[in-house]
């Protein structure tokens, strides 16, 4: 009982991490972006190919996992999506779907179809024993990212000038633009920002939920459903959400395995019905 | 040069001549017959989202669902000893559009972002449902062992698709007729005012939720004959045909069309398919990087698909 939840705890942590950066683009900049999982998918890649092919170690692979989904994230912003912002959904759902279809095309071709080989690394290997119960190193490292990840988005986003300045800007773009915040730019930073956060959490889960060219179909409806649960555009919405759906799901795949896979998507439908804009709503939305 | 104006009555010509081209492939390309029908089945799926999609602007990213519930439906029934194809598409047609009426109390409420979660969740459930009813379903094998009686009781299923040819034709037809009724009717311009401006609507008492609720249920009721037929003519029902993927198929068959015109579901199915066939040699993972490259054009440069293109060439030249 209390490993199952403890691991769902972590799987949660990890949907969190990857899902925290959809929430943002989704919810502040209202960008329907189903193409989430590429990002994510890049980070991966990126961290898996450093520590393979050139002996990079795990945490700075972690952080190149960042930086390279960041990147990537910056390019697209710059090239496609800043021209869709104010677009009509559908115009984003193409534009997303198409960056989908892309992305597992051009890794299926420079990696091939298969899993990313991973190996994890000594210090988070094995098993530590904690209040009574054995819990593997890997997944407690998660959970510690996670709640890191959760405390410094917190603050960012609430006590600081830039997260002011995001929050200014989505509720009214114009009048934030004659404050003097440079509003293109701060789109394109935060872009990019939720883009790296998904990295870290694609080359996280290489440990966990393994990483392959289908990647991003596979779990979009994860990621999808940990925002739109949880609320988009709210930080600590989708942490609970995440938590939710990783123990829902882990549980159902213990105890009920051959519901499991259906059991959170009635929680989904069940949470969208009763509460239509999520968990935690963000501010102005009633 | 003379100009060329588009008057109703020449509508009605180019519409018919249309028509009459798809009928004459029967004789014209008849070792072609079965991607034909498959072309006019995906066309009428086509048409069913942009029901939901172009008209009504509820945006869906599930529509697949209903194609496979109504496919599995009709293969249902024939696998069970009851083979009359009529009737099968009857009761796909009732059976989604059930669905759809149920599901449409979760679909119209809520936002954009909700909507397009809860199709996609759908979708997904019941792709996973099928999946795992592998006892009733066949799972990832596919429905196999359906025996299709012969249409109306005359004309055998036979190798060369000739009977499943007009037989697609036929209903794809009848059903096409149907939708441009429906659409052209009060009904579909309250659609059409709904979807340009929803509070004009409400302000005029149009009782736009249950005029959205009606419109889902009536695509969904569509897009479950597609299904249906393709299950009929294919006389096998395998596990693509609900899911995601399919799904987005539709969408960028229609994107391709254009959104929003009767012909453009037709028309993207007609370039889709073909396009598909000639390239059906390749990889499928470079399949996808094409089909990527095309939807990230058709939103940067493209606007309204084949039948905007179409129609922006006739205003000019009408001008």
């Amino acid at each position: 009982m209390g490993i199952v939840i403890f691991d769902g705890v972590a799987y949660g942590m990890l949907l969190f991490l990857i899902a925290v950066g959809l929430s943002i683009t989704m919810g502040l900049m209202n960008f329907v972006n189903l193409a989430h999982g590429s990002f994510a998918m890049v980070g991966g890649y990126a961290a898996s190919v450093l520590m393979s092919r050139y002996g990079v170690g795990f945490f700075p692979a972690l952080a190149a996992a960042f930086v390279a989904a960041a990147l990537i994230g910056a390019v697209l912003e710059f090239v496609f999506y800043r021209r869709l912002y104010k677009a009509h959904p559908l115009d984003q759902v193409l534009l997303s779907i198409g960056i989908v279809f892309v992305s597992i095309a051009v890794f299926t071709y420079f990696f091939g179809p298969t899993m990313q080989p991973f190996q994890l690394p000594p210090l988070l290997d094995g098993r530590v024993s904690l209040g009574g119960l054995e819990v593997g190193r890997y997944r407690l490292f998660l959970i510690v990212c996670g709640v890191l990840v959760l405390a410094v988005l917190l603050l960012g986003i609430g006590k600081t000038r830039y997260g002011a300045m995001v929050r200014a800007a989505v509720d009214n773009q114009r009048v934030a633009a004659g404050t003097g915040i440079h509003v293109q730019r701060l789109f394109f930073l935060t872009f990019s920002l939720g883009c790296g956060l998904a990295g870290l959490g694609g080359a996280l889960s290489l440990g966990m939920l393994g990483l392959e060219p289908s990647f991003p179909l596979k779990y979009l409806v994860y990621f999808l459903i940990v925002v739109c649960v949880g609320g988009a555009g709210t930080v600590t919405g989708p942490f609970i959400a995440a938590l939710l759906v990783g123990i829902v799901d882990m549980a159902g795949k213990y105890y009920w395995p051959e519901a499991g896979a259906f059991l959170i998507y009635v929680v989904m439908i069940v949470m969208l019905l009763l509460r239509p804009n999520g968990i935690v709503p963000r501010k102005g939305i009633a | 040069m003379k100009t060329f104006t588009l008057t109703p009555a020449r509508l009605r010509g180019a519409e018919i001549v249309f028509w009459l081209a798809l009928a004459s492939c029967f004789f014209l390309l008849p070792d072609k017959l079965t991607l034909m029908s498959q072309i006019l089945i995906f066309g009428l799926f086509a048409v069913s989202l942009d029901m939901a999609l172009g008209y009504a602007g509820i945006l869906t990213v599930g529509h697949a669902a209903f194609f496979g519930a109504g496919a599995y439906a009709a293969g249902l029934l024939a696998k069970h000893g009851w083979g009359e194809p009529f009737t099968g598409l009857l009761v796909a047609l009732v059976v989604c559009a059930a669905l759809g009426y149920l599901l449409s109390y979760l679909v119209v409420r809520g936002a954009d972002l909700t909507r397009l979660m809860i199709t996609i969740g759908v979708c997904v459930l019941l792709a996973e449902l099928a999946n795992r009813l592998s006892g009733i379903t066949g799972g990832t094998d596919g429905l196999q062992g359906m025996a299709m009686w012969p249409v109306l009781g005359l004309f055998e299923f036979d190798l060369y698709g000739k009977t499943a040819f007009l037989y697609a034709f036929g209903v794809v037809l009848l059903m096409f007729l149907g939708v441009r009724l429906i659409l052209r009717s009060p009904f579909g311009l309250a659609l059409r005012g709904i979807h340009d401006s929803r509070k004009r609507m409400l302000a005029i008492g149009s009782p736009v939720e249950s005029r959205l609720r009606m419109a889902y249920a009536l695509s969904a009721a569509v897009a479950g004959v597609a299904g249906a037929l393709l299950a009929q003519a294919t006389q096998f029902v395998g596990i693509e045909s609900i899911g995601f993927n399919r799904s987005a198929e539709v969408l960028i068959i229609l994107v391709l069309g254009g959104t929003g015109r009767l012909y453009g579901g037709m028309i993207g199915a007609l370039v889709y398919m073909l396009v598909h066939d000639a390239f059906a040699d390749l990889n499928p993972e470079y399949w996808m990087f094409w089909l990527g490259i095309f939807l990230i054009a058709a939103v940067m440069v493209g606007r309204g698909g084949i039948m905007g293109a179409l129609s922006r060439l006739a205003k000019r030249s009408a001008s």
